[in-house]
């Protein structure tokens, strides 16, 4: 019988208490190996949904970080809280009665004034952002900067928690590609003409089939389907 | 209208903080009323600009509780004209900064009207957020 | 074509655009190419007065940090002047970099915080207002750059405060300045003299009490009116606003009181200099600009609609 592999554990500290977990595990397989078992702060693990926000600090390094939990991999003397969640104003406002001029954020976020551009939002976001850019188109009015700009973001909120003049970075992105989305970027023609045809009932009668077929038979139609017929 | 006070070391505290925050010497003020008679915004002032900072120089917090700092529009014409070369705006701007870092802010930005909020150019709320809010 | 980095600030790029649009226009005619700063950020309207205060600072740095990163890239070339237009941006931008180049521990301290740029800050960039830079051109180049003369246009030049104080910051003669008026005459237009050109006209005070800014400027135009005025120029996206759109909030205190145009000076120089019309910028105007410039023939025939709502 093979020894069991020594594992290699390294000592973190999860809300200033020691533990010791395996090298080269994330924040979040770190803490479950420690015992907390997460109900909040944990959601699809692979850096997509923004509710693994947390914060940490470094041996030797006076800087406060900020990562996704899922994407982090612990390191020695690490030192680690969760902060699932960020208390941010929602505007509300139904997207048809707007209209994309730089108007709409002096209305409904005008804190967005505030900014001081200190890039503090930008130091701590964990998809490497340029958070205060795109805050800056806002403040220009330039919906489309703003919109491109913050397209990656997960709104995990850390750079709202950070932020001196108390702006909801995330919130004003939304709002600015919600606004280019509807308003300002060139439709997809291609959209508007499969919904016509979906409207015209074009699928309907290859959906029913599928529908009416037993799961055998089902799974034997999948594995031959022609993959490059896919409709794109 | 007299008032007697009696000068304590809480007092001199006041001045001292307000001098240093402002970077002004206040004890130069000879109360010559200059900056008062300049300034554009006095008609709209509870004290002048020249009470403010006699007030300063006693001391007396009660100060930070007029509303002549809030409407000084730091347009710099008491910095020009002081012959003491005391810069009256920065002494406003340190009384301001006092109650704002007590998180008292002068003006809520949520109560600008949407049809304010849409005439306004950004300069004038990035400069009000900036006076006006902590 | 002289290239130069040049800042708009965030005004000019909405409610203000006309002012960017006729003085990038009349800057081209006479050979200087402003170069927009390809990355840049809101300067932050006013400069902070308090000594501790080091944050409000940083938006200023970072600009600075902007002209000498367009210099790297060569998008200008060992140019580290950077024109502004508008009175508020060009104050703080100013005064900031006073007080850097004065001192080296906020300058230290301001590099180290903003650790994500790729350089330091150490005070080589050169602040200039577009009226400096003319001046520094020669009236009379102006002057040679004039199709449609001004003549018999009466302006009274509004200055307010950020152009010219505090004093070692300012354009001009903080008490009595006459650079606004040498341009005008060079436009061959006739400047107006009157007392309150340099009184503020109430600044942000127009987000809390606009009423307050109604009476400020109510002051001012009509002082400028009785000297003879017909119109105002200024410099200042947010003296257009109190001087123009509040004169809505005017005419309901005042009922006597009639519109006048409020321009930037640029506009001016745009109609002098017999550029397209397009690059006039008349559409941002709350009282209506174009009556007096078609009587004085500045005007081609184009649709009425265009031009202020007042």
């Amino acid at each position: 019988m093979n020894e069991p592999e020594k594992m290699d554990l390294i000592t973190i500290y999860i809300l200033s208490r020691q533990y010791h977990v395996p090298a080269g595990s994330t924040i979040l397989t770190a803490l479950e190996y420690a015992g907390f078992k997460l109900k909040k702060g944990v959601g699809c693990r692979e850096g997509f949904c923004g509710a693994c926000a947390s914060l940490y600090r470094l041996q030797g390094d006076y800087k406060l970080h900020g990562g996704l939990g899922c994407a982090t991999v612990v390191q020695p003397e690490m030192q680690i809280v969760q902060l699932p969640y960020t208390p941010a104003p929602k505007a509300i406002y139904h997207l048809e009665e707007l209209e994309p001029v730089p108007e709409v954020f002096t209305h409904l976020y005008p804190e967005l004034y505030r900014c001081l551009s200190c890039n503090t939002c930008t130091k701590i976001c964990p998809q490497d952002l340029q958070v205060m850019d795109y805050i800056q188109a806002a403040v220009r009015g330039d919906l489309e900067q703003a919109a491109d700009l913050s397209f990656d973001c997960i709104q995990c909120g850390l750079c709202s928690a950070r932020c001196p003049a108390e702006i909801t970075q995330f919130n004003v992105a939304l709002l600015a590609r919600r606004l280019v989305g509807r308003y300002l970027a060139k439709k997809g023609k291609y959209v508007e003409d499969r919904i016509k045809e979906v409207e015209a009932s074009k699928f309907t009668a290859g959906y029913q089939e599928l529908q009416d077929l037993s799961p055998e038979d089902l799974k034997k139609r999948y594995f031959e389907r022609e993959l490059n017929n896919l409709i794109f | 209208m007299v008032r007697k006070i009696k000068l304590q070391a809480k007092n001199r505290e006041f001045c001292r903080k307000i001098s240093e925050l402002s970077g002004e010497v206040v004890m130069l003020c000879e109360q010559c009323g200059t900056c008062a008679g300049s300034c554009p915004m006095s008609a709209e002032m509870d004290i002048t600009p020249s009470q403010m900072i006699r007030l300063v120089q006693l001391g007396q917090e009660a100060v930070l509780e007029n509303k002549t700092f809030w409407v000084c529009a730091s347009c710099y014409t008491c910095t020009v004209r002081c012959p003491r070369g005391i810069d009256p705006a920065k002494v406003a701007e340190a009384l301001r900064q006092v109650k704002l870092r007590q998180a008292i802010d002068y003006i809520q930005i949520d109560e600008i009207s949407s049809e304010e909020a849409k005439k306004l150019p950004s300069v004038a709320l990035v400069a009000a957020f900036r006076k006006m809010t902590g | 074509m002289i290239q130069i980095p040049y800042y708009p600030g965030c005004t000019l790029k909405n409610k203000a655009s006309n002012f960017e649009t006729s003085a990038l226009a009349a800057a081209r005619a006479l050979g200087l190419e402003l170069v927009e700063l390809p990355r840049w950020n809101c300067c932050g309207a006013v400069f902070s007065l308090s000594s501790d205060d080091l944050m409000r600072h940083i938006a200023p740095t970072n600009i600075f940090l902007r002209v000498q990163e367009m210099n790297r890239d060569h998008l200008v070339e060992d140019e580290y002047r950077l024109v502004t237009f508008c009175s508020m941006c060009f104050n703080v931008l100013r005064r900031t970099n006073q007080r850097l180049r004065e001192s080296l521990e906020d300058r230290n301290k301001i590099n180290d915080f903003s650790y994500l740029e790729t350089e330091t800050y150490q005070g080589r960039v050169e602040i200039v207002h577009l009226l400096e830079l003319l001046r520094s051109m020669g009236w009379d180049k102006i002057q040679e750059r004039v199709h449609k003369p001004l003549t018999g246009l009466k302006v009274a030049p509004y200055y307010g405060c950020m152009l010219l104080r505090p004093k070692d910051v300012g354009i001009d003669d903080p008490e009595r300045p006459t650079i606004q008026e040498e341009l005008l005459r060079s436009l061959g237009a006739e400047p107006v003299d009157f007392p309150l050109k340099l009184r503020c006209c109430g600044s942000y005070q127009t987000v809390p009490d606009k009423d307050l800014v109604a009476n400020l400027a109510y002051d001012i135009l009509s002082r400028a009116q009785k000297a003879g005025a017909e119109a105002i120029t200024t410099s200042c996206p947010l003296c257009a606003f109190n001087l123009d759109f509040r004169q809505k909030e005017i005419q309901e205190k005042y009922p006597m009181f009639l519109p006048i145009p409020v321009f930037y000076f640029s506009q001016l120089m745009a109609i002098a200099f017999g550029l397209p019309q397009e690059v006039f910028g008349l559409a941002g105007h709350y009282a209506n600009p174009r009556t007096l410039l078609a009587t004085k023939g500045y005007l081609q025939a184009t649709s009425p609609l265009e031009g202020g709502e007042g």
